[in-house]
């Protein structure tokens, strides 16, 4: 089958939890790509901490077959994407390599906020949008509901929206005939120089790089001889395969196929997510247009627990890379914490997700610093330097302003929460803007906020004062003047830049009080009293202290066990080892990691 | 006589042979215990007078699996509650012991007590059958107290069977420091009162919250846990009253007078070599740790089918380490042996030297703070030969 009008290229986009993987599962069951015997809930979300936190957070592609009644077989190439928007990158990379998305929405949520900011990308990015109401069968569904307001967004008609029980597969054979009659088929040139798009990529331990191509122009053969035009790497197509979902090795990859591509090349650092593959000889002159480098939302320092799994770290967040390309770092050193990475990361979930990845999947052991956004400070002498790390503020001496991120934020919530909306929106320095009706009962509001108010509990504390029915998007806006301040802790004297943070002035306080008395839980008692203490510039604005322990034997050993007490001793000399010693004072890793759970 | 604290003692110590047996009956479950302990309405013990006819010929047995060795300079009771036997069966295992191993000139031969057992013609049946030292379950002299920690005496009880002891044998008192609603000024009277009864030795003992006891579990539901710091406050205090009464402290729990200091005690943290016969024993004999089952039912079986009851044994693999981790309880220190060079500049030491936890002085590491001995053992832990 090499007909590219029988191929159909599209992706699932949704809000969070609105039931993409579980409709992936639903169409890989009726087009019988997978045994009953083998299939699991979201059978898409391979990874364990997809599988343990019951998101996906890797858009995943497959490739299925199906034949309308009475027509041929289709050879459909499906992406399931996440929904939360702190992996919206992973959204905006897997629509450049579609013509059509299916827009799920949940029929007893209805629209959300990722609904519209992932509807809006797919329509610039020239996809054909069908419109999907899924888990009808929830006795709270309300389709009519939800019918008028994807009308009132998307403009057409309510016939032209689909409804489907991903529970129950209700609807999904009259959505495989829409995806085969409504998509149009990818358009390149089968006789053109090849073109393949690389949207994707991992490491394999065994398989090295792979990298997940959707071919544009011309094809992809097994052993050709490729060249990836951005970097102009040249390497031999040693495996070429499609994911069927399991990945099966073909000979070639057609005008508009999906697949995986493996070569044997070893520079890791070369191999671009958005890079083209072309010919070695007599290739494409001009590249397909790549993806734009997402910009961080928040940075954080990565060190080992370990001193001497730096290189490790380095290696590991290479390969990481790889599969997450929206990852940035650099090396960092921290007086004390050692040597280590500044990461960046699109959101405190993306953050957490991946020092989870690089501890599970590199077994690492690494302590995070305090999430910090990107500042623009400005000396005396006119100059701006960008601070990610809040170490790196220019003294006050010679500081003239701070500027911070400002984003431009749009949270859907059902209208009798408006009220409470707009109060948490202003005890974290948001600005109004406008408020649109959806539906008589859901309203749109639009605020202008710093983004570090967002990044840390924003999310939550929205979440938990409307019950859970207020979504939120965000975008980044420009940035402004504020009043902020660094707020620095002190342990038992020593400033330890870890803990650094800058915040505005007027929570400079309470930022400083919490930061104290957290710390002073979390760290253990010493052989002395270690005072804690929070400061602006020199002056003191909290302080605590840890009392000396003084007691840390055990009674007798009961008849002689000496086996046990050695055993209690070892875990104690275990604990002892993932220390970090700051100054005189051992902090436990822990401490690092639990500290910085900002919340009131 | 050797000072209690003393070096020379505790060289002396580490190569006495003791032997310890353990009778696992009592009359109740005491709350904080977990020892290995029989007491009604446990499994099996519909017919006790039977199971315990039955435990003390598994000890008989048990006993005679044990190859030959040299004379014991210590026998050690313990429990449960050794004198729920009777002195007659004490007596029968003492000679069981006597005529398989020897028991050295001069011999210990103590047995633990609870008051309400301390009866004068008990004690005197105890004499005569070569027992020599006893150590009596007093816990405290507040009757509140011993209400908390659900035992089975009142502080008259406890005071007329320290005075009964006395005369008769080395005598120690064992008290028990920490539990839910004892103010200090309650164990402050606590520990008076047994310096004053004068007693040969002395043990105070900080409450534990042992797992899978009753204790942890009304800890774990939201009850009071000791406190770290009354812990300490109580441990100090009881230093500083005992030391004025001319007792002296040898081990982080352990006070005796010249001459009356535990023989299996310092044995054990001297690194001593001893039998452990009974329920839940543990016996440490030619480098080879051993522990005996803690099923009653099980232990009897094995000793009855002429096998023994063992659950498990392990030859030490480092027994330079564990010569120092347990040294380290003693007043009198550790020689750090093939660590000593390690030691010297070792990070973790010196920061303890530096807060007076420890000194090293002449190859020698003495904890000057008691209660950060396992802090102390913990670090020496990472010390590489
Ligand atoms: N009742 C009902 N539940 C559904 C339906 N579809 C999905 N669910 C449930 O909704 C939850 C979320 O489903 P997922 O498929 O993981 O949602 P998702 O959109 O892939 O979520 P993310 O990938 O995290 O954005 C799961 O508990 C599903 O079982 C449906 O049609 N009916
Ligand atoms: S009397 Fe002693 S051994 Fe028996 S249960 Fe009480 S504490 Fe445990
Ligand atoms: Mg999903």
């Amino acid at each position: 089958m090499n007909d590219a009008a029988r191929i159909r290229n599209f992706c699932i986009i949704a809000h969070i939890d609105h039931g993409k993987s579980t409709l992936a599962d639903r169409l890989l069951e009726a087009t019988g790509a997978v045994d009953a015997r083998d299939m699991r809930a979201q059978l898409l979300d391979t990874m364990d901490l997809e599988r343990e936190r019951g998101i996906t957070i890797k858009a995943n592609s497959v490739s299925i077959r199906y034949t309308p009644p009475g027509g041929e077989e289709h050879l459909l190439n499906l992406i399931d994407t996440p929904g939360h928007v702190d992996f919206s990158y992973e959204v905006s990379r897997s629509l450049a390599a579609c013509e059509g998305a299916l827009l799920l929405v949940d029929a007893s949520q209805g629209i959300e906020a990722q609904t519209l900011a992932n509807a809006y990308m797919a329509i610039e990015s020239g996809l054909e949008v069908i419109p999907v109401i899924n888990k009808i069968d929830l006795p709270a569904a309300d389709p009519e509901r939800v019918a008028d307001e994807l009308v009132g967004i998307l403009g057409g008609t309510a016939e032209e929206i689909l409804t489907v029980s991903a529970k129950t597969g209700h609807g999904v054979t009259e959505l495989l005939d829409a995806i085969v009659d409504r998509f149009p088929p990818p358009e390149g040139d089968p006789g053109a120089p090849t073109r393949a798009l690389v949207f994707d990529s991992y490491y394999d331990t065994y398989r090295g790089v792979v990298c997940h191509v959707r071919v544009v122009d011309g094809d992809l053969e097994t052993n050709a001889d490729i060249r990836f035009m951005a970097t102009g790497l040249t390497a031999t197509a040693d495996e070429i395969g499609m994911h069927l979902p399991a990945d099966t090795p073909v000979k070639k990859l057609h005008c508009g196929e999906t697949g995986y591509l493996i070569t044997g090349i070893k520079e890791i650092d070369l191999i671009r997510v958005g890079d083209s593959v072309t010919a070695a000889k007599g290739g494409a002159d001009i590249a397909l247009e790549g993806y734009s480098e997402p910009k961080p939302m928040v940075y954080s320092g990565l060190f080992p627990t370990d001193g001497d799994d730096f290189e490790r770290l380095r290696d590991a967040l290479d390969k990481l890379r790889l599969n997450d390309s929206s990852l940035m770092y650099r090396a960092e050193t921290s007086r004390a914490l050692g040597f280590g990475f500044r990461a960046g990361f699109l959101g405190l979930l993306h953050m957490e997700i991946v020092r989870e990845r690089l501890e599970r999947e590199y077994d690492l052991d690494l302590v995070a610093t305090a999430p910090s956004v990107e500042y623009e400070a400005t000396t005396a002498d006119g100059n701006m330097v960008r601070v990610s790390s809040p170490q790196d503020l220019p003294d006050r001496a010679v500081l003239e302003s701070v500027a911070e991120p400002f984003v431009k934020v749009m949270i859907i919530t059902p209208s009798d929460y408006v009220g409470t909306v707009m109060e948490l929106v202003q005890n974290k320095r948001g600005e109004m803007g406008d408020m649109t009706y959806l539906s008589p009962t859901r309203v749109e509001l639009h605020y202008n906020m710093p983004l570090a108010e967002i990044v840390f509990d924003f999310f939550d504390q929205l979440k938990s004062r409307t019950k859970g029915y207020a979504s939120l998007d965000y975008e980044p806006g420009p940035y402004r003047e504020s009043d902020l301040v660094r707020v620095d802790i002190l342990l038992n004297s020593l400033a330890v830049d870890a803990f650094s943070t800058i915040v505005h002035r007027d929570k400079a306080y309470q930022y400083g009080r919490q930061m104290a008395s957290r710390l002073r839980e979390l760290i253990p008692r010493q052989l002395f009293d270690v005072p804690i203490q929070a400061a602006i510039g020199g002056r003191i604005i909290a302080r605590e202290t840890i009392k000396a322990k003084r007691k840390d034997v055990t009674a007798k050993c009961y008849g002689g066990d000496i086996t046990r007490k050695r055993k209690l001793l070892e875990k104690q000399k275990e604990g002892k080892k993932r220390m970090k010693m700051v100054g005189a004072v051992e902090v436990p890793q822990e401490a690092f990691i639990s500290a910085l759970r900002i919340d009131d | 006589m050797l000072p209690p604290d003393s070096i020379e003692l505790a060289d002396l110590a580490a190569r006495w042979r003791s032997a310890y047996v353990h009778i696992p009956f009592c009359r109740r479950r005491c709350p904080y215990c977990d020892f290995a302990v029989v007491a009604p309405g446990d499994a099996n013990t519909a017919n006790l007078p039977e199971l315990r006819d039955s435990y003390l010929a598994a000890l008989h047995a048990e006993i005679d699996m044990e190859p030959e060795w040299e004379p014991l300079d210590a026998v050690n009771f313990g429990g449960g509650t050794p004198s729920s036997v009777g002195a007659e069966a004490l007596g029968g295992l003492i000679d069981h012991l006597d005529s398989r191993f020897g028991l050295a000139a001069g011999a210990e031969v103590s047995i633990e007590v609870n008051p309400e057992d301390v009866t004068e013609e008990m004690a005197d049946a105890l004499v005569a059958r070569r027992v020599n030292r006893v150590s009596i379950g007093v816990q405290s002299f507040d009757d509140d107290v011993l209400e908390t920690l659900g035992r089975a005496h009142s502080s008259e009880q406890a005071a007329a069977a320290v005075a009964i002891c006395q005369s008769r044998f080395v005598t120690g008192i064992d008290v028990i420091f920490g539990s839910a609603g004892e103010s200090l000024a309650s164990w402050r009277s606590t520990v008076e009162r047994a310096v004053e009864l004068h007693p040969h030795h002395l043990s105070t003992y900080a409450l534990t919250v042992e797992t899978g006891t009753e204790l942890w579990r009304q800890v774990r539901a939201g009850g009071k846990a000791p406190d770290s710091d009354d812990l300490a406050d109580k441990y100090e205090l009881a230093q500083e009253l005992a030391v004025a009464a001319d007792l002296v402290q040898y081990e982080v729990s352990n006070y005796a007078r010249p001459g009356n200091t535990c023989r299996y005690n310092l044995a054990t943290w001297g690194q001593g070599e001893y039998l452990g016969f009974g329920l839940g024993g543990h016996g440490h004999r030619d480098s080879v740790r051993r522990r005996n089952v803690r099923s009653v039912a099980a232990y009897v079986a094995a000793c009855e089918a002429g096998a023994r009851p063992e659950a498990g044994s392990a030859v030490t693999d480092d027994p330079e380490m564990e010569r120092l981790v347990l040294g380290v309880r003693r007043m009198c220190g550790v020689d750090l042996g093939n660590r000593e060079a390690a030691a010297d500049s070792h990070p973790g030491l010196e920061r303890l030297a530096a807060a007076g936890v420890i000194e090293i002085a002449r190859g020698r590491l003495r904890v000057l703070r008691p209660l950060l001995t396992d802090d102390v053992a913990a670090t020496v832990l990472s010390l590489s030969p």
